[in-house]
């Protein structure tokens, strides 16, 4: 009963409407004995940092297949940093074209998975990044 | 830590929450530092059976109460974890868009972890963290219950149940558990079809539970026979009607609501209710507490020889509790 679980916010900023993938990356990281805070569809990145903050939450997942990840991720770290919550590791899931991988890495992010990505490795690497 | 909570920190107040949740030492000693700041805010539970719309509910109570009254509202929303894997998909917040970007509104979701009766064991741990911080209305929301996920009504002061149409005949309604502890009902989903249905189930058994004048037929003269004076105090549940989604009857749900803590103020019940809780709260620690000091006092090699005796049949389980309880006792009392 104490041990400590992980705590993982899945959110979906941006317009798009496309949540399978985030709903399929939830349920894995459920059946990795996590516990997820699932927020929906079309979320500013004010309500994901207001409500990582609220969640207390060790990890953020995004899930982006707008094309908007250069304006939204960036967005997003600055408001966890702003709120005292820098050691949150954020994770993007979606359609990142490889041009973006590096800059997005550099801004912090902490993993970028596309299509055909395996929820064991997003698994690993969530462990790994809050150990 | 307990100083920042107090004066409004909210990234504080989250740790210290996650710290409560996790059961650790250090929330052990902020919540007593806490614990003279609490006993202040009004603790509203929410249940029922899942789909009903309590979440969509909870998002218009709050959006009502922070609108009308200006309180600060924190809600607990409660989810089951898996079983199997302990893991957890918490998804209450989908519901309560509305309620973000303001700062007087705090959400927390909350896994079951383990517990069966429809909130984690910590959840009265996380209200009285709230209550200390200064949120005047505290709204938990349990598991979707079923039948006999009953441990809501011992800890808030307020418990509504919701239903919705086309959920149970009235066999349903006259069931022990789950309406019994209603102070306020809720029929939600109110525009969809069989609503009257589902009232007309509920006022039955609200009638059979707290006759209030009874009428006899006596030699073909209609006798009316008025309740005890005593039953004046007694509270009826009322029935409200909502569509969540819409916002519909979330006023007259709020006024049932103020008149059952008004009920419960000059009742006396509001102190009744607090000390059943504090008392429960007093009493799982101390069954954790004689547990914990039990398990260090016997030797491992000792409780595995008895166990192993219960497993070949050899001892009953009672016997087995007693060998093992008058093993020790004999040896503490003389020391």
């Amino acid at each position: 009963m104490t041990e400590k679980k992980i705590r993982v916010l899945v959110a979906k900023p941006g317009l798009d409407g496309h949540d399978r993938g985030a709903k399929v990356v939830a349920r894995a990281l459920r059946d990795a004995g996590m516990e997820v805070i699932y927020t929906g569809l079309r979320q500013t990145p004010e309500m994901i940092a207001e409500a990582a903050l609220q969640e207390d939450v060790d990890v953020v997942g995004l899930s982006i297949l707008s094309g908007a990840h250069m304006a939204l991720a960036p967005r997003i770290l600055e408001l966890l940093k702003a709120n005292g919550q820098d050691k949150v590791r954020v994770f993007i899931g979606g359609i990142i074209p490889d041009e973006d991988m590096p800059r997005l890495k550099e801004m912090g992010i902490a993993g970028i998975y596309g299509p055909g990505a395996s929820t064991e490795d997003i698994i690993k690497d969530v462990r790994e990044a809050v150990k | 830590m307990t100083q920042a909570v107090l004066e409004g920190n909210r990234l504080a107040l989250a740790r210290l929450l996650t710290q409560v949740e996790n059961n650790s030492p250090e929330s052990r000693v902020a919540l007593t530092e806490l614990f003279p700041y609490t006993g202040r805010s009004h603790l509203i539970g929410v249940t029922g059976a899942p789909g009903t719309g309590k979440s969509s509910l909870v998002n218009q109570l709050a959006l009502y109460y922070r609108k009308n009254h200006d309180r600060k509202v924190a809600i607990i929303a409660v989810d089951p974890s898996s079983p199997f894997t302990g893991g957890a998909v918490l998804g209450d917040r989908v519901r309560m868009r509305d309620l973000s970007g303001d700062s007087g509104v705090f959400i927390r979701s909350m896994a079951s972890r383990g517990s069966l009766g429809g909130i984690s064991q910590t959840t009265a741990a996380i209200a009285q963290v709230f209550d200390a911080a200064g949120y005047e209305i505290i709204i938990i929301e349990t598991v979707g219950a079923g039948q006999s996920e009953v441990d809501i009504a011992r800890l808030a002061h307020t418990t509504l149940v919701v239903e919705a149409p086309g959920l149970g005949d009235d066999i349903q309604a006259i069931k022990a558990g789950i309406l019994e502890i209603a102070d306020v009902l809720v029929i939600n989903k109110a525009d969809h079809p069989g609503v009257e249905n589902t009232e007309r189930a509920l006022r039955t058994t609200l009638e059979l539970a707290h006759p209030t004048t009874r009428v006899f037929r006596h030699h073909g003269q209609a006798m009316t026979v008025a309740a005890p004076v005593t039953d004046s105090k007694l509270w009826i549940p009322p029935i409200n009607r909502t569509v969540a989604t819409e916002g519909k009857g979330i006023t007259e749900l709020a006024v049932s609501i103020a008149k059952h803590a008004e009920h419960l103020r000059q009742s006396g019940d509001w102190t009744a209710r607090d000390r059943a809780r504090l008392g429960s709260e007093m009493e799982a620690l101390l069954q954790e507490t004689l547990m914990a000091r039990f398990f260090e006092s016997i030797r491992q090699e000792k409780y595995e020889e008895v166990m192993e005796k219960v497993l070949n049949r050899d001892l009953s389980p009672y016997e087995a509790v007693k060998s093992l309880l008058n093993g020790r006792e004999t040896g503490k009392e003389k020391s």
